[in-house]
């Protein structure tokens, strides 16, 4: 019997799929098309203390085999999320992973301790709350904290080091690929506590709209995703799962269960679907399936068979 | 998957797909189509043009890849469907006067079935095209081309305009219309990644709040859109 079920972080999955941030909402828009316990999980847009609007301009633009977007971490702030997107986001079935960003350490520590505060409380009275913390100390299309805690190790340090303190929720940090040591990095994460590591966030790109003598993006820069980058994010994970013995969560341009099994080889404890879920908005309705059937084929039996072979 | 019916160039980059199947979907929606594998990356979202009981019909211009790759299909090919998304229309109260310009035409035809006496005015900056559906429904029809599809329009005589076109059409309608009774929605264009309301991509700020294309639009109050978010798709 093949088995895809696993464990991240104490928290079981039903399988290594996970929706990946930013590329899911809080599951709403996806729940109408299929049946969200299909996934191992779902991670919640990121959240920030306060309410943001986002990036002004240009958000989305398609390169071969990407895209690239500037969002700018729109999002309703985690007092709204809490009074009216939890108790929906719970309901499927599935694990439920919230992605905290943050502009300052004192933002991010108080969003961890308000997820943390409630979900204890829900717990607490028999129901279902937030699974687990994605620390977002890696998303390049904001002005202040975003991607410049993620690039340097003594930044990012102090980030984990106070989010660690301020949670009991296992913790997740996502890394950047942009940062100056990425194996360094990783060990720092593990020596302050985290329970896992999530990579890669989009690689910082540009474009330039040519007519118009300017970038396509307002802010000049923004992040890439999609299979443009699997590559790229496959050779990270590698590394990094070979530097570190916490659970390393794959991310990048994942759109098959041959990409699936690639980065379980590769070390990945599981994965996350990020651009795929537009190319294809039933694609957790069917990856567990095809991945099932993938093993089958190959004769595989259990992903902890193959996980960090290579 | 969905079989494609008729794929029919109308005039200079124009086109109508028509797919079977049997949706039911509201004047002003849109699906997302691909017909490609792995790129372009993202689907596209095309409004909805016209509907029977085992058909859909979608009217759009080759603008890059995708709807260049959209053009290529012949009747027997396979497409993918997804939807309808968005909110469309809303129900129009009184007197209803549809104005499009060009390409925009291209929702407005479900709009006339579902209102046959409304009045519809088509503007073109070339040949005319997709007119003959408009003739058949509605005996009220004003087509233009060259100059602006505005200047036929007479707000003050309608309750109800919908819109969809240019942005600066839909701006200069807005501001005609600005001062009389008449209640316009118009039918925005932005660039998006999922259609559904996940991406955060087709954002735009009305009076204060953030609003999604997909879905708290693509129809929205005229008086509600921030047009300076619209300057570049």
């Amino acid at each position: 019997m093949i088995s895809i079920d696993c464990e991240l972080a104490g928290v079981p999955l039903v399988n290594p799929i996970l929706a990946a941030s930013g590329t899911f909402g809080f599951g709403k828009p996806y729940a109408d098309l299929y049946p969200l316990r299909k996934l191992g999980g779902i991670i919640s847009k990121g959240l920030t203390l306060t309410p943001r609007f986002g990036n002004s301009g240009t958000r989305l633009y398609e390169t071969p085999s990407g895209i690239m977007n500037s969002i700018g971490l729109e999002n309703p702030g985690i007092h709204a999320f809490l009074e009216h997107e939890l108790s929906e986001m719970t309901s499927h079935g599935t694990a439920v992973i919230v992605n905290l960003g943050g502009g300052t350490i004192r933002e991010y520590t108080e969003g961890a301790e308000l997820l943390t505060e409630a979900s204890l409380k829900l717990r607490s009275s028999g129901k279902r709350a937030v699974d687990m913390i994605e620390l977002n100390i890696s998303c390049p299309n904001i002005k202040e904290g975003g991607l410049a805690f993620g690039v340097e190790n003594e930044q990012a340090q102090e980030v984990v080091r106070a989010v660690r303190k301020a949670t009991t929720l296992p913790l997740l940090v996502k890394l950047s690929p942009g940062a100056r040591d990425l194996k360094e990095m990783a060990r720092m994460c593990e020596a302050e506590g985290a329970d896992g590591l999530s990579l890669i966030n989009t690689i910082q790109a540009m474009a330039i709209d040519i007519r118009e003598r300017r970038s396509v993006f307002d802010r000049a820069y923004a992040g890439l995703s999609g299979p443009a980058i699997k590559p790229i994010a496959l050779r990270m994970v590698h590394q990094v799962a070979r530097s570190v013995s916490i659970p390393v969560v794959g991310i990048g341009g994942i759109s098959s269960a041959e990409d699936i099994l690639e980065f379980i080889m590769a070390g990945a404890a599981a994965v996350q679907i990020g651009t795929y879920n537009f190319i294809n908005l039933r694609a957790g309705d069917t990856l567990a399936e095809e991945l099932m059937e993938l093993m089958e084929s190959e004769g595989i039996q259990s992903l902890d068979d193959i996980r960090g072979i290579i | 998957m969905a079989l494609v019916i008729q794929n029919v160039r109308l005039a200079h980059r124009i086109y109508r797909l028509t797919v079977q199947g049997s949706y039911s979907a509201r004047m002003g929606q849109f699906f997302m189509l691909r017909c490609w594998d792995a790129y372009p990356v993202l689907s596209r979202p095309i409004s909805i043009h016209n509907l029977t009981e085992d058909s859909v019909s979608f009217l759009y211009r080759v603008h890059g890849t995708g709807t260049w790759l959209l053009s290529a299909l012949q009747a027997g090919d396979k497409i993918q469907l997804e939807g309808p998304f968005g909110q469309g229309f809303p129900k129009p109260q009184g007197r209803t006067a549809l104005v499009g310009g060009g390409i925009g035409a291209a929702p407005l035809l479900l709009a006339a079935k579902e209102i046959p006496e409304s009045s519809v005015y088509l503007g073109y900056t070339g040949v005319p095209f997709a007119v003959n559906g408009f003739h058949e429904i509605s005996r009220n029809v004003t087509v233009k081309s060259g100059g602006t599809i505005v200047d036929a329009v007479d707000p003050s005589r309608y309750d109800t305009i919908f819109a969809c076109g240019p942005v600066a059409m839909m701006r200069s309608l807005a501001q005609k219309a600005e001062g009389t009774n008449a209640k316009l929605h118009v039918s925005i264009e932005k660039r998006m990644g999922c259609g559904i309301g996940a991406c955060n991509s087709c954002t735009l700020t009305s009076a204060g709040s953030s609003r999604k294309v997909c879905t708290d639009g693509p129809v929205f109050p005229a008086k509600e859109v921030n047009w300076n978010d619209l300057h570049r798709l």
